[in-house]
């Protein structure tokens, strides 16, 4: 089956410091990908490139493909085609992607008469139907509130009513819940679960929160200073993490049962990205870093069924795991 | 148990709200009824959503706010009244720190300056005693003295942290509020916090009050949890035993809302309905709107926060049941 997104080789670099260094990624119709990685590691950047979002003084190289049709450097009439219908995205902070002094039925509308062939009475019962199925109580009365008359978990129901306006194929929710209460943002992530179940439709979650993408996600791609080092079927990610930064994230998680134990933090701080160290960027951070990591970058490799992972120590965990196999 | 350092005794404490520029002024009762005893050199975990009342509990332990009713005791001494020179003893030894270390930073000074200005502060030691305390102090949270002369900007979040952490060691406290000292922090840098705080802790028998959302977080670093919802304590108890075995729903609730790496989200309890308005208060138990498994008793009595066997404190109809008393019996006799 022909990959929905597929993105090779995208760099990005704000005046002249590159940011993104090579990111390679396949996204099937319907898949659940996951990125994780810590602030400044390139994973909105990704989708905010992917999508022509950036400024214009960012530099983007690279090749990002949907259904097989480049969108890379696209031209704006075809671009608008794809944001917000067939690629809608969500963010972490809702309030501030509203209209504050629009009702909520005229933003909604708005979107509606952009990417569907509505008109009317049919946008308006259209619009009722999306802010029911995002669970919004009293939808026909609420429709006429404006933003700030609904709480932090309604307004992200609100955006993601909007973002599903175009029944877009792929949606892209940067950080949804981060900002929620946890109580609400279990009600966010179960919304989105259903509505992707309901409509057959793919998601890249993209949160520093683990668990929040172990449980959302069929697949995790770990990103590290603007490259992506390891990417793995979630439960085999959790479960046995091989890039020395994958299971260092992992192992500073505090266990919520079982015994305590210390966190196993990583040293030190991630590269700032105008003096990036030569070879692989996690070295200077890296226990198990030796000589030949300061050469050069290693690039992602496969080292099992739909696993990847860039990094050359990982030689010896990748031995084990195919020799185990063999038995 | 060893003596407890700090005494919270029924403290309450509400604002005057004002709907709109003409509308009546209504009360927010942040905080309604909170006792608390953190004993020496232990970690009392706060945890509660926003709006739960946890950082105003931080705020009036520590005497920044004056409580409209009940009392905090220090070291078995009550709070000397704000201003006095008893007050001013009593706030060197104990600090707080902040959840945004570069709010809490100035950011035209460095930051061995603003270590050292509480010593200036409270007249500790002479001027080359202080410059050394600053040093031992950045060694301590594992910074050299070149981190020490740059300005809050030049350093990474976990090392603004680190500074903050420092300055409020530097008058030697006992006691220390942490008011989601992580939650800003990437993962990796928010393990090196945990594990320094919890390093100094040992070192220097501190005793804490950890506020914070994070389950995880709290569960790693406390010996006692208690779990806020609308301003009051509706379950307390030692930290293992309260998030492996959740009595309370609303803890429950919380509980299954954390995501945890390998488990699915099956099973998982979603509460319905939004955090609610500390101005509207729901009659009797505050969490009934919300709650899975509420019955009419809730909706008119509000539950008081009893024993329910071992050192596990509810506020809850369904877990109390109508005789506390018997029914912590029952359970210990179990």
């Amino acid at each position: 089956m022909p990959p929905l997104v597929s993105i090779e080789g995208l760099s990005v670099a704000f005046n002249g410091v590159p940011v993104l260094r090579g990111v390679d990624l396949k996204l099937q119709k319907g898949e659940a990908l996951g990125l994780v990685g810590e602030s400044g590691s390139g994973k909105s950047v990704t989708w905010l490139a992917a999508l022509g979002l950036l400024p214009r003084h960012a530099r983007v190289s690279g090749s990002v493909r949907l259904d097989g049709g480049e969108i890379l450097g696209a031209g704006e009439a075809e671009l608008d085609q794809v944001r917000g219908g067939r690629v809608a995205m969500i963010f972490q902070d809702p309030a501030s992607a509203l209209n504050p002094v629009l009702t909520i039925r005229k933003q909604l509308c708005e979107t509606l008469a952009l990417h569907r062939d509505l008109s009317g009475a049919a946008v308006k019962a259209e619009a009722l139907r999306l802010l029911d199925l995002v669970g919004i109580p009293d939808a026909a009365r609420r429709l006429s509130a404006y933003p700030h008359e609904f709480s932090g978990g309604q307004v992200q129901r609100i955006m993601i009513a909007m973002a599903l306006a175009g029944n877009p194929d792929l949606l892209i929710a940067d950080e949804p819940t981060t900002a929620l209460d946890a109580t609400i943002q279990a009600q966010i992530l179960e919304l989105l679960w259903s509505i992707r179940r309901e409509m057959g439709m793919a998601m890249v979650l993209i949160s520093h929160d683990l668990g929040v993408v172990a449980e959302n996600c069929d697949r995790v791609a770990v990103m590290y200073a603007g490259r992506i080092v390891e990417e793995a079927p979630s439960n085999q990610l959790f479960a046995d993490p091989v890039h020395p930064y994958a299971q260092g994230l992992i192992g500073a998680l505090p266990p919520l049962d079982g015994p305590r134990r210390r966190l196993t933090a990583i040293a030190g701080t991630v590269p700032d990205p105008a003096s990036m160290p030569g070879g692989c960027a996690f070295a200077p951070r890296c226990a198990l870093a030796a000589e030949p990591c300061g050469h050069a970058a290693p690039s992602l490799a496969p080292i099992a069924d739909s696993r990847t992972v860039a990094c050359i120590r990982a030689e010896a965990s990748r031995r084990a795991l195919l020799g185990m196999a063999a038995e | 148990m060893s003596v407890p350092l700090v005494e919270v005794a029924a403290i309450s404490r509400s604002y005057a709200m004002r709907s709109g520029m003409f509308g009546r002024s209504t009360a927010v009762h942040a905080v309604d009824g909170v006792s608390l005893t953190i004993p020496k050199g232990e970690t009392l975990g706060l945890v509660g959503e926003s709006g739960s009342g946890k950082s105003t509990t931080g705020r009036i332990v520590l005497g920044l706010e004056p409580p409209d009713r009940g009392a905090v005791r220090f070291d078995e001494k009550p709070m000397a009244a704000p201003g006095t020179a008893a007050w001013r003893a009593q706030r060197a030894r104990m600090q707080m720190i902040f959840q945004d270390p570069l709010g809490a930073l100035d950011r035209r000074l460095p930051v061995a300056a603003q270590i050292r200005e509480p010593l200036d502060i409270h007249g500790v030691g002479t001027p080359a005693e202080r410059e050394e305390r600053v040093r031992e102090l950045l060694r301590a949270v594992e910074l050299t003295p070149a981190h020490g002369a740059r300005y809050p900007g030049a350093l990474s979040g976990g090392q603004r942290q680190r500074i903050v952490l420092a300055r409020a060691l530097a008058t030697k406290p006992d006691f220390l509020v942490c008011d989601e000292p992580v939650s800003a922090l990437d993962v990796s840098i928010q393990a090196q916090v945990v594990n320094l705080l919890a390093d100094l802790q040992a070192q220097l028998s501190l005793t804490l009050l950890f506020i914070s959302h994070d389950l995880r977080v709290v569960r790693q670093i406390s010996s006692v949890v208690a779990v806020m919802y609308l301003g009051r304590i509706v379950e307390l108890g030692s930290a293992d035993d309260l998030f492996a075995r959740p009595e309370h729903p609303y803890t429950q609730a919380l509980v299954s809302a954390s995501p945890a790496p390998g488990r699915r989200s099956a099973g998982r309890i979603v509460l319905s309905g939004d955090p609610p308005n500390p101005a509207a208060r729901p009659k009797g138990c505050a969490f009934h709107p919300r709650c899975p498994c509420a019955i009419a008793r809730c909706a008119t009595e509000t539950p008081i926060l009893s024993a329910v066997g071992g050192d596990r404190q509810v506020a809850c109809h369904l877990v109390t049941g109508s005789k506390p008393a018997t029914k912590a019996a029952t359970r210990d006799a179990a």
